[in-house]
């Protein structure tokens, strides 16, 4: 049997992972996700000192910390088996992946555990979030002038 | 390459089993047994080599021996460079092999044992050690992280194992083993063991069965290590189609050692130590009262690094064949 021959075989037997429960999860989760950060932008806002940015920076800010909270007290890990890219893709899984790390390599010291591994997971977020930060803030500069 | 025994037998077992394996079918058969992932040491390194040197400690215990009776200690486990196996002996003091072949490492430490038996009082201890979140922090993602999985995943299977190897003629007879090629037929997905395992489960069985000119049907139970659920279907329909073989008597050990209602253990076991805790607690024990007499262990491993998984190489797998008989 040659190794097509055997991807179909086993394409067979090994079950689709792509599932219309599973998106519809996550929309939800993302979606509440959204709604609470919405929530707290409005209540943020209303206090005065506060500008429309500075509350969302808050916003984000109090999110990452509540879900680094959670995934410190062994919760967040069991929320995401079961909404998976519904707490992944929002900041709170930027929070939950670089926290966990920390925990995870704390035992092999403060520089070469955690310092060296706790963007292990959210380094990618990190590096592409900020090269498409550059090529989108150029296109919008080419095309509204900044 | 198949070898045969005239004298080796496994005489004593020990099992220490950890969380879900305690949860699972054969709870009331295990030696020690730990609840939590940390069983009071600081990591889960020091909590699996605890364990591993507990069960060598059981083990001992059970066939009146001490350290200075043992020639040979032959461990593996999944850990970097094998290093829970290399701080167990440490801490035994007994002559020391540490080996490697992933989950297929239990049928490899059984060959090497009985083909190393000398003299005739020397005794060989056998271990494999896994425990669940030092191999998930190896293989996969960070612990705490909750990586969500597939289905078709399997789930390693927290458990030391020993076993005491001679000359004696007590417990079940080793008849011969056969040891497995490097097989891969393309399986690129680290989660799908059970897929990229299979050929070589099916390969080693095939050369068993040719070397020693028997029927399939000479054995009572064939019982492979860790292909999952979905695996065994696998293995089942390659082994028809590849190499015309149609097994009735057959069962996988991964899809008996857990609670399969469980949903966190996707698939079935996992894990060196997944085959030797089915074999030492189910099997052996009939064995010993000759309901079952003759068995054909098939352990299977992958033999990949997170390494070669990222670079996208496909996962070259191997499986050795140990055959067991009541005496």
């Amino acid at each position: 049997m040659n190794k097509e021959e055997y991807k179909e075989l086993t394409g067979i037997i090994i079950p689709k992972t792509f599932k219309i429960k599973k998106i519809f999860i996550a929309f939800l989760v993302g979606g509440l996700i959204g709604l609470i950060g919405q929530v707290l932008v409005t209540i943020y806002s209303n206090i005065d000192s506060l500008s429309k940015i500075d509350s969302g920076n808050l916003m984000m800010v109090t999110l990452i910390f509540v879900s680094s909270l959670l995934t410190a007290f062994g919760f967040f890990d069991n929320l995401v088996s079961k909404a998976e890219a519904g707490l992944i893709v929002p900041i709170t899984g930027f929070s939950h992946s670089t926290t966990s790390s920390a925990m995870e390599y704390r035992k092999e010291g403060l520089v070469y555990g955690i310092g060296a591994n706790i963007f292990k997971l959210s380094g990618s977020v990190i590096l592409y979030g900020t090269v498409s930060a550059c090529i989108f803030g150029l296109i919008r500069y080419i095309i509204f002038g900044g | 390459m198949t070898i045969y025994y005239k004298d080796a037998y496994i005489n004593e077992t020990s099992v220490t089993a950890g969380p879900f394996l305690i949860d699972g079918p054969l709870k009331e058969k295990f030696d020690n047994v730990y609840t939590d992932f940390y069983d009071k040491e600081k990591t889960f390194e020091d909590c699996e080599v605890n364990e591993l040197v507990k069960t060598i400690n059981t083990l001992l215990r059970k066939g009146n021996y001490n350290n200075r009776d043992i020639s040979l200690l032959i461990s593996a486990d999944l850990s970097n460079q094998i290093v829970i196996s290399n701080l167990a002996a440490n801490k035994l003091g007994i002559t020391y092999f540490g080996i490697y072949n992933a989950c297929a490492s239990f049928c490899e430490s059984i060959i090497l044992a009985s083909s190393l038996l000398y003299n005739r009082d020397d005794k060989v201890i056998c271990t494999t050690s896994a425990h669940n979140l030092t191999s998930e922090r190896q293989f996969k993602a960070p612990v705490e992280y909750g990586m969500p999985k597939p289905e078709y995943s399997t789930f390693t299977a927290s458990a030391a194992t020993a076993c005491i190897v001679s000359h004696k003629k007590e417990g079940v007879r080793i008849e011969s083993g056969t040891i497995g090629k490097v097989i891969d037929l393309g399986v690129k997905d680290a989660f799908d063991m059970g897929s990229a395992m299979s050929p070589a489960a099916a390969y080693t069985l095939n050369k068993h069965l040719k070397d020693t000119n028997r029927d399939i049907s000479y054995y009572d139970l064939i019982l492979t290590g860790d292909l999952g659920l979905y695996g065994k279907k696998i293995f089942k329909e390659f082994c028809l189609k590849e190499y015309g073989l149609k097994i009735n008597n057959y069962n996988d050990a991964a899809c008996l050692i857990y609670n399969n209602k469980d949903s966190r253990v996707c698939a079935g076991g996992s894990g060196p130590s997944c085959l030797p805790t089915y074999v030492f607690c189910e099997i052996i024990p009939k064995m010993k009262k000759k309901k079952i007499k003759r068995v054909l262990l098939l352990a299977t491993g992958a033999l990949f690094s997170t390494t070669s998984v990222n670079q996208k190489k496909s996962i070259p797998c191997i499986c050795h064949a140990v055959s067991l008989e009541a005496i």
